[in-house]
């Protein structure tokens, strides 16, 4: 199987240059975090990407194949069509290879205030919540941080230090929707305005390539409803 | 060299949970806290725990905190330390409240109370009926765990080195720990982060074997930090085999399946724990679960073309219990094998899944070492806490769901312990020059170690973990351990030779995973040596040359260092308030 891969390193090439690498050796099921595992072992160690749990849940291995953002670890090769195009997440400063400088989406993620916050003293037993309040945070806490969604959006690359970004905002719902935060007027204070909130033009791109099958339109959608009802 | 210092109160090392609820307390008790994680924080493999976290809430079947001391001192096969038991059993309630505030989704009861489920080894009143003691939040538990945890020490303002490596502890003549040299993976420059405390939260070393759930970066950095800071690592030879991995695969599949009434069945239909577990069945503690479907293999009674693994049965539940409960499992089980547990039986078999020993430390987090006479002297300065900590909770078999709590009340006390020991130490003591220099000649080995004939990194690291599961495996012997000491030893002195042809200061990661296999041999050899010398069978070691547990000869703690081998100290039978529980047979 034939991969292109996306290759540069600041401290020795002048510009970004593609490299072919060919596998023979592909078994039945095998995904392409593997795959470059396997490049990276027997042909070329240089070769840099992140990567930690291979099973799709500590969002390391986020990366742009075939044009499309997605784990690199729950991608299976058979799905791929030939050569593979493997490149890093668009939108952000590559460190190296397949490494991008992920500050600024960490930085939209905190500038939400990623973070429970009840005022009334806490009770020495659980807060309680019923499993419909519950239910409400079902498709918005699973998020796992791999910026697929981020970067493949439209948005987010014109206006990454303004527009928040579908990841951040997936993060600023599942607050607000929690039935234990009583922050919901400043956070939905901190959204206003042209950028943060609503720089999102539902182009999508964000629902087709979560690798956790989440729907951070839907989530924004929700939050513009909310400022909708607040500014009545 | 001339390196960079910072200079903190107190430094963590590691920021999965164990690291994250430590840094969050000193925090909350401004201290100044620096974390160095070699990955993003929420990339740390706390992320991937599934099943929940165990507490005697008694928010669907009756329980208790000494029930639950009871079951773990049990599920250790009595090589747990009781005080300590006793200590984690007694906080966990507290500790789930606290998660709870701090923002964690858990799944919920009717009632507004957080759900809980039973998991193996569980019982009420001292053996009795199954229990309910596992507060999840679906099967996402350390996900959403470990997110909030972060979450928290946003607001708290901790400070993070994301990406940074750890190289080494520093230490002065009178062997206190000062902190530690670590290098910042995005260009390679070095920093020295001066530290009244350290706190070792390293997680765990699975990575040493071939097929394992664990996570890619799971080389026992700390374990082999802490052994090359003379520190002896303890009951290295207590390697859990989680019972359901997917055959051949290694991703895990939570005992939360079980514990929601999934069953395992063999090539001929039987629901095989009815063999080996009457009462319990399903919900045996992993170690015999675990070696009863590799039994059922041995026999011949194994499912598929080669008879290699059983089958994790779900189907039965329904689809909606499977998607409310068990959603993540369901996924990966699509995503890897194109099954969907809720239409058709998982494929599984016992894989490599959790480290039982590691760095000793006493209840409080203190790493603690024999000096003469005493077993247990603190070494100022060092904690540890975590999955690279032995306390020990976990004694020879950890019991599901005593993981995430053993990493929250544990990571809480070290920092509680840290928080008493700043009051008391204002000031920074001076830095020995001598540890420094070995830590930076470690660290630059790598950066100009030419083009010669030495092995690369990845053909050393294969044969180890090779190696590691063909001789150090569920079922071992005199023999099969004698030749993989041999082994490893072998690997040890290439790796001496061991070359990588990437010397670029920009991300190198060919130089993290050197640095990574390095800590890996440590650890490798710390677990074969010590799996060599204990001649008995208890919880997860299992001999076939000693198949009895030896209580007599063998319930004592192993010790093994670079400098001394393997040692022993004794096991802490004294709880804290309660009797002790003495040991007895253990029958599910």
């Amino acid at each position: 199987m034939k991969f292109r891969i996306y290759r540069y390193n600041p401290d020795t090439d002048a510009k970004p240059y593609v490299q072919e690498y060919e596998l023979t050796d592909i078994e039945p099921g095998m995904m392409l975090l593997a795959a470059l595992l396997q490049i990276k072992d027997t042909q070329d160690e240089s070769l840099s990407f992140r990567r930690s749990c291979g099973e799709g849940v500590c969002g390391s291995d986020g990366m742009n194949i075939n044009g499309i953002n997605g784990l690199a670890c729950i991608t299976p090769l058979s799905d791929l069509k030939e050569p593979v195009d493997v490149r890093p997440l668009p939108g952000l400063p590559v460190i190296r290879d397949l490494i991008v400088d992920m500050d600024q989406f960490y930085q939209n993620y905190r500038d939400i205030k990623p973070y429970l916050i009840v005022n009334d003293p806490m009770p020495e037993v659980e807060l309680p919540q019923t499993p419909e309040q519950r239910e409400r945070l079902d498709g918005l806490y699973e998020c796992i941080l791999c910026a697929c969604c981020s970067t493949q959006c439209p948005s987010f690359w014109w206006n990454p230090d303004k527009y928040l970004g579908p990841a951040a905002l997936l993060q600023a719902s599942r607050f607000i929707e929690d039935s234990r935060d009583q922050a919901t007027e400043e956070r939905l204070a901190h959204l206003e305005g042209p950028f943060k909130l609503f720089r999102c033009h539902t182009i999508m791109n964000c629902v087709q390539v979560c690798p956790k099958g989440l729907n951070p339109t839907k989530a924004i959608n929700d939050i513009k409803k909310m400022m909708v009802k607040r500014s009545l | 060299m001339d390196i960079p210092r910072r200079q903190f109160d107190s430094l963590i090392i590691g920021a999965g949970g164990g690291g994250l609820r430590a840094a969050l307390q000193l925090s909350n008790a401004d201290a100044s806290v620096a974390v160095v994680s070699k990955v993003f924080p929420t990339r740390s493999h706390t992320v991937a725990a599934q099943g929940g976290m165990n507490a005697a809430l008694a928010n669907v079947l009756p329980d208790n905190w000494h029930w639950h001391m009871f079951d773990t001192v049990k599920g250790s096969d009595y090589l747990g330390d009781q005080d300590a038991i006793e200590y984690m059993c007694r906080a966990a309630p507290k500790a789930v409240y606290e998660l709870e505030h701090f923002g964690v989704p858990f799944s919920r009861l009717d009632n507004g109370r957080i759900y809980q489920r039973p998991f193996g080894g569980q019982s009420q009143n001292f053996g009795g009926d199954q229990a309910a003691r596992t507060c999840a939040a679906a099967d996402r538990t350390g996900h959403a765990i470990l997110h909030s945890l972060y979450q928290q020490n946003i607001r708290a303002k901790t400070h993070f080195f994301d990406e940074y490596f750890a190289v080494d502890l520093l230490k002065d003549d009178e062997g206190y720990v000062l902190g530690a040299l670590a290098f910042n993976i995005h260009n390679g420059e070095p920093v020295l982060i001066e530290a009244k405390t350290t706190l070792l939260a390293t997680g765990g070393a699975g990575q040493i074997f071939r097929t394992t759930t664990n996570a890619l970066i799971n080389t026992g950095d700390g374990m082999a930090m802490a052994l090359r800071a003379g520190v002896p690592l303890m009951d290295m030879e207590f390697f859990q085999f989680h019972p359901t991995g997917i055959a051949g695969r290694g991703m895990l599949i939570t005992e939360g399946a079980r514990g929601e009434g999934g069953y395992l069945v063999n090539a001929d239909g039987e629901r095989l724990m009815e063999r080996y577990a009457p009462k319990a069945k399903d919900l045996a503690s992993r170690d015999v679960v675990s070696r009863s479907i590799a039994i059922e293999v041995r026999e011949g009674r194994g499912c598929g073309p080669n008879k290699d693994h059983v089958m994790l049965k779900l189907d039965h539940l329904g689809e909606d219990v499977i998607q409310k409960r068990l959603p993540g499992i369901r996924q990966t089980c699509i995503t890897f094998l194109g099954i969907d547990p809720a239409e058709a039986p998982i494929p599984i078999f016992p894989t490599l899944h959790y480290t039982m020993g590691g760095i000793p430390t006493n209840r409080f987090g203190q790493v603690v070492v024999p000096v003469k006479d005493t077993p247990e002297e603190p070494v100022p300065g060092l904690y540890a806490a975590g999955e690279c900590a032995c306390v020990s909770v976990h004694g020879a078999n950890r019991l599901g769901g005593n993981s995430l709590l053993d990493i929250l009340v544990f990571g809480r006390a070290a920092a509680n312990h840290i928080i008493d020991y700043l009051k008391e130490n204002h000031h920074h003591r001076a830095m020995n020059d001598s540890s420094l220099e070995s830590a930076v000649a470690r660290m630059q080995r790598w950066d100009n170690n030419g083009s010669g004939d030495g092995e690369t990194i990845s053909d050393l690291r294969n044969e180890l973990k090779t190696v590691m599961e063909e001789h150090c495996s569920v079922f071992r012997n005199d023999e099969v351990l004698g030749e993989g000491v041999t082994k490893v030893e072998q690997l040890v002195e290439r790796f001496k030779n061991a070359r990588i042809s990437d010397h670029s200061d920009v991300f190198n990661t060919a130089r993290v995973e050197a640095l990574e296999l390095e800590n890996m041999m440590g650890v490798a050899l710390a677990t074969i040596e010590s799996a060599y010398a204990r001649k008995e069978s208890r919880g997860a070691h299992s001999r076939t040359d000693y198949t009895e547990r030896d209580d007599k000869n063998w319930m004592r703690h192993s010790l093994y260092s670079f400098e001394a081998g393997v040692d022993y100290k004794p096991v802490r039978t004294k709880p804290m308030s309660v009797d002790s529980f003495p040991p007895k047979a253990r029958v599910y």
